[in-house]
């Protein structure tokens, strides 16, 4: 029988904020332990809890991001259970009440080569909920240790639907997930500082079942890669077992990314009964259609939208907005050169290959770089009036942006316009033909190609400086004569 | 000098220290000297320092020589319930789990206080976390009520009350989450009030009962709370739920708001189980202002009965929460010999809490559980909503209403302790204005047979504080029982 796996995704996301979810204590990740608390954070006797507004507007900009549905209220709950990563043991967070309801995830699957665009589907979300994270531990030998920094960080949990049915997938979502929420600046989601983490539920069934299996959930999935593999084994692990006549039952495990298998953590039985009730300490939150509109207004446009204006806007091959539409910074940089000089296609050859090579071995950002968009349509300029070749236009951009001087200030200096000097070409040319007579033979016989041959050494004679087109030209009419 | 100063009202101190009668030295020493004669007996404090009190009494004289007092409070001390944090103090709530806790941070009151230029003045017994009605919950000792050492105060606000009844303190701070401040007030003889839900900043209060704890003064006479109360009031941006009003003169209120007022006796108050000395008493306060041209109607608020069984699942449901942060990991009492994680927790609460939280911990989890969430929390919530209805109906048409604070006077100590139904019907007069919110009060109007105090109290409409002082007051002003002290020690 062949089975097939149903997938549900939790990702938690901290979000982006100054201070933590209800106090005002910064939050960062990487500081001295428990150097980042106050009295709130640690649950002191007397403390209560104050919203921060900020989280607030993150999360629903989070909702709108995703088509979700932002109720006119939401509230808050407590959650509890005992244990020492949670100072006052139960935790602050939004139970039937969430924050953002519904919405929808694109994705695009990998295509068949790197060229080719993939398949585009979107995974629905269940909810998303705003809450405190937990604080740390860290187990040696017989101690325990906790740090508290991160206890009480915005952390929103965004709920997928079971609609997720391999671990490319979920793969693809979760990219797809991160990419958005740093389009729109609402998280960092780097997951190696656990600014995004997921848990897996995963369940199998026979092909053609509309039934879902019993699910298992899955944890300490704490790379993308991680879920992908993590996932994967647990499909496969699932599909053995019942093919030994095993019955799945409903569990938490955990993925060992070194052992590459996952492990049982607890089964049903130990599941808690967090007793959740309305946080009295909290008021209920209202939101305005007003205040949906205003911060709908100040989202930016989605990835894929981007992508597909930039193949239909500026006829853009995939494989180069591929390259462009992860980068929203380099995406900007594009466009705004575009709008000094009309060459869309060279500019995104230039920024996507050249322009980005420098940006990442000098480990800076677009804006950071000493080439505007405006030096940088200046530079295509040259290419389109024809005092340069796109060749050395390459190595104009490399010098402008060690430099920061501007292409016409280094082509100048560096005497790299071409020549179209014919005078001067026919020698070279004359020479070269004279050097080479088997290419000039074949080119005689027919063989058009055979003249490429003969092109490298008439650019190398001239160092890259001859224009190529009225080299081609004339080369012709000096064999034919 | 001395005893002359311990008899006073905030309000005659306030104008002896304004004229230069005493010094706020001379206050604090007459304070100092009546703890140290009389606490033994009455034991209302669990810390007190006369060398703190002293220093700020000092702090203070040298403001007010360079005439830059803070105002009328100025060098006045305030004794303060153990459930508010103040700076550097310890911060008991009664209890063995915080026996050793020194809070780090300042209440908003406190905070307040301290602007104010008061002297901090000891920290004052208390039920364990606020729970209890007769401060024999407390884990540190028992208070005794000072018109008869063989009862109690009351509580959970015991040593508030008892501080001001044996002139330990002129005025004090207590915490109300079903009575804890008018049931002692009433028990003592003294003006105990209980403001609106949002009135006070909770910051810094340890919850029990988030929903229903506030913060409010004990004192000799109306004014004198009205005084306190103005203040502490006020929005506090650390306190989500505290209320943004208007904050008026209470004290200007008292004289400007003249009546006659219409006034409302409920009859669900006045049933079976209330004694003939209060029902007698309360009813002669009742005839006082049907003299100075009050109306006095006959209203009901039919899901009184209610009140009590709500109050067991609402206030013991945010019990279990808020006390389960006392886990022996961080700053709580921490057991011994735990060999794990579960034992550590299991241990450092079983030793550090006493009998009465264990049971509302218990009843509070119970009732949250899964499956019995809808039974208990949700339908309580639900009968909260009828009884503040019943109230908001009521004053459609009075402006207040007048209850007996207590079914019965003071009584002996160790009478209810094994039976704790009994015990908390103490406080089936005072737990309504908790869960619907709003503003009540103990106003002292006589005695037992046998000498002990007797309350009756105010109700009043949510935020409407200043009408309710000005209606206390026009009785108290005449009558002044919150300013008769028994014979404590060598009186």
């Amino acid at each position: 029988m062949q089975y097939t796996a149903v997938i549900g995704l939790e990702v938690h996301v901290q979000l982006k904020t100054e201070s933590k979810m209800f106090t005002r204590v910064a939050y960062r990740y990487g500081d001295e332990p428990n150097t980042l608390t106050d009295a709130v954070v640690m649950g002191l006797p007397g403390v209560l809890p104050v919203l921060n507004l900020e989280a607030i507007r993150k999360s629903i900009q989070v909702g709108l991001l995703f088509g979700s549905r932002i109720p006119d209220v939401c509230k808050w709950d407590r959650k509890h259970y005992f244990y020492p990563d949670m100072p006052k043991n139960y935790q602050i967070t939004q139970y039937d009440q969430p924050i953002c309801v519904g919405g929808q995830v694109e994705i695009e699957l990998e295509g068949a080569s790197r060229n080719v665009m993939g398949e585009h589907k979107t995974i629905e979300l269940t909810r998303a909920h705003l809450e405190e994270d937990v604080g740390k531990l860290t187990h040696t030998g017989g101690d325990s240790l906790v740090d508290y920094n991160r206890a009480g960080a915005p952390l929103l949990e965004i709920v997928t639907e079971p609609v997720i049915y391999t671990a490319d997938e979920a793969f693809a979502f979760l990219t797809s997930l991160k990419l958005h929420l740093l389009y729109a600046g609402l998280a960092d989601c780097d997951m190696e500082k656990g600014g995004l983490r997921c848990d897996a539920n995963i369940s199998i069934r026979p092909q053609g079942s509309t039934t879902l299996g019993t699910k298992v959930e899955l944890k300490n999935l704490n790379s993308i890669s991680g879920v992908r593999n993590g996932i994967e084994y647990e499909i496969k692990r699932q599909i053995r077992a019942v093919e030994n006549g095993e019955m799945i039952v409903q569990q938490t495990r955990r993925w060992d990314a070194e052992k590459g298998v996952t492990t049982l953590m607890r089964t049903k039985e130990y599941a808690h009964d967090y007793r959740y009730f309305p946080d009295p300490d909290l008021m209920p939150v209202r939101i305005s259609e007003e205040w949906r509109q205003e911060l709908l207004a100040k989202l930016p446009e989605k990835p894929f939208d981007k992508q597909r204006r930039f193949i239909s806007q500026y006829d853009l091959p995939y494989t180069l907005t591929s390259v462009l539409y992860p980068l929203p910074e380099l995406c900007d940089f594009f466009e705004a050169a575009v709008k000094e000089h009309a060459n869309p296609k060279l500019i995104a050859n230039l920024v996507a290959n050249d322009l980005l090579r420098e940006l990442s071995n000098a480990g800076l950002t677009p804006k950071k770089s000493r080439i505007t968009p405006a030096m940088l349509a200046g530079l295509v300029r040259l290419v389109d009036d024809g005092s340069i070749s796109k060749q050395i236009a390459q190595d104009v951009l490399i010098e402008m942006f060690a430099s920061g001087e501007t292409a016409d200030v280094i082509v100048d200096r560096k005497g790299l316009k071409q020549t179209s000097d014919t005078g001067e070409l026919e020698a070279i040319i004359l020479a070269v033909l004279a050097d080479n007579p088997k290419p000039v033979e074949q080119y005689k016989a027919g063989n058009e190609k055979a003249i490429n041959a003969l092109k490298g050494p008439v650019m190398k004679a001239t160092k890259g400086k001859a224009n190529p087109n009225v080299v081609d030209e004339l080369m012709k009419k000096l064999i034919n004569r | 000098m001395s005893s002359s100063i311990i008899s006073k009202t905030a309000v005659e101190l306030s104008d002896g220290l304004r004229v230069g009668t005493f010094t706020a030295t001379e206050i604090a020493q007459a304070f100092i000297a009546r703890v140290e004669a009389v606490e033994q007996d009455v034991r209302a404090f669990i810390s007190y320092s006369a060398e703190d009190l002293l220093q700020q009494a000092k702090a203070s004289d040298a403001r007010r020589a360079k005439g830059r007092s803070l105002g009328v409070f100025d060098g006045i001390p305030v004794a303060i319930k153990d459930v508010l944090a103040e700076k550097g103090k310890r911060l008991t709530c009664g209890s063995k789990m915080l026996e050793h806790f020194v809070a780090p941070y300042d209440a908003t009151a406190i905070a307040k206080l301290r602007e104010a230029g008061v002297l901090l003045w000891g920290r004052l017994n208390m039920d364990e976390f606020a729970m209890g009605s007769s401060t024999e919950n407390s884990a540190y000792q028992r208070t005794c009520n000072p018109w008869d050492l063989e009862r109690i105060p009351g509580g959970s606000s015991g040593g508030s009350a008892a501080c001001i009844a044996s002139a330990e303190a002129p005025i004090s701070l207590g915490t109300d989450t079903g009575g804890s401040i008018r049931q002692p007030a009433a028990l003592c003889g003294v003006v105990g009030m209980k403001p609106t839900y949002g009135l006070v900043s909770r910051y810094g209060l340890v919850a029990f009962a988030s929903s229903l704890d506030q913060i409010g003064p004990f004192s000799q006479t109306v004014e004198d709370g009205a005084m306190l109360l103005q203040l502490i009031a006020g929005q506090d941006p650390l306190d989500s739920t505290s209320f943004k009003t208007k904050i008026p003169d209470y004290r200007a209120e008292l004289s400007r708001d003249s009546g006659p007022w219409k006034l409302g006796i409920p009859k669900e108050y006045f049933g079976e189980g209330l004694s003939d000395d209060v029902r007698r008493s309360v009813e002669n306060a009742i005839a006082f202002y049907k003299t100075r041209g009050c109306e006095i109607v006959d209203v009901s608020l039919p899901h009184t009965d209610l009140a009590v069984p709500v109050y067991y699942i609402i206030a013991p449901a945010e019990a279990s929460s808020n006390l389960a942060r006392y886990d022996g990991v961080r700053y709580t009492h921490r057991s011994g010999d735990a060999k794990d994680i579960q034992q550590l927790y299991l241990k450092s609460r079983a030793e550090g809490f006493g009998a009465e939280v264990k049971r509302r911990i218990i009843l509070g989890s119970y009732v949250l559980s899964s499956g019995y969430y809808d039974a208990y929390y949700v339908r309580a919530q639900k009968v909260r909503t009828l009884i503040r209805n019943d109230f908001m109906d009521t004053f459609k048409t009075v402006d207040a209403l007048i209850t007996p604070t207590t079914p019965t006077p003071a009584f002996k100590a160790g009478e209810r302790t094994s039976d704790p139904l009994a015990m908390y019907l103490c406080d089936v007069f005072t737990i309504s204005a908790n869960l619907a919110g709003l503003a009540a009060m103990n106003v002292p109007c006589g005695f037992s047979a046998e000498g002990l105090p007797i309350g009756f109290q105010l109700i009043g409409k949510p935020f409407e504080e200043s009408r309710m002082l000005a209606i206390a007051h026009a009785f108290d002003k005449e009558h002044r029982y919150g300013t008769r002290r028994p014979k404590l020690g060598k009186d």
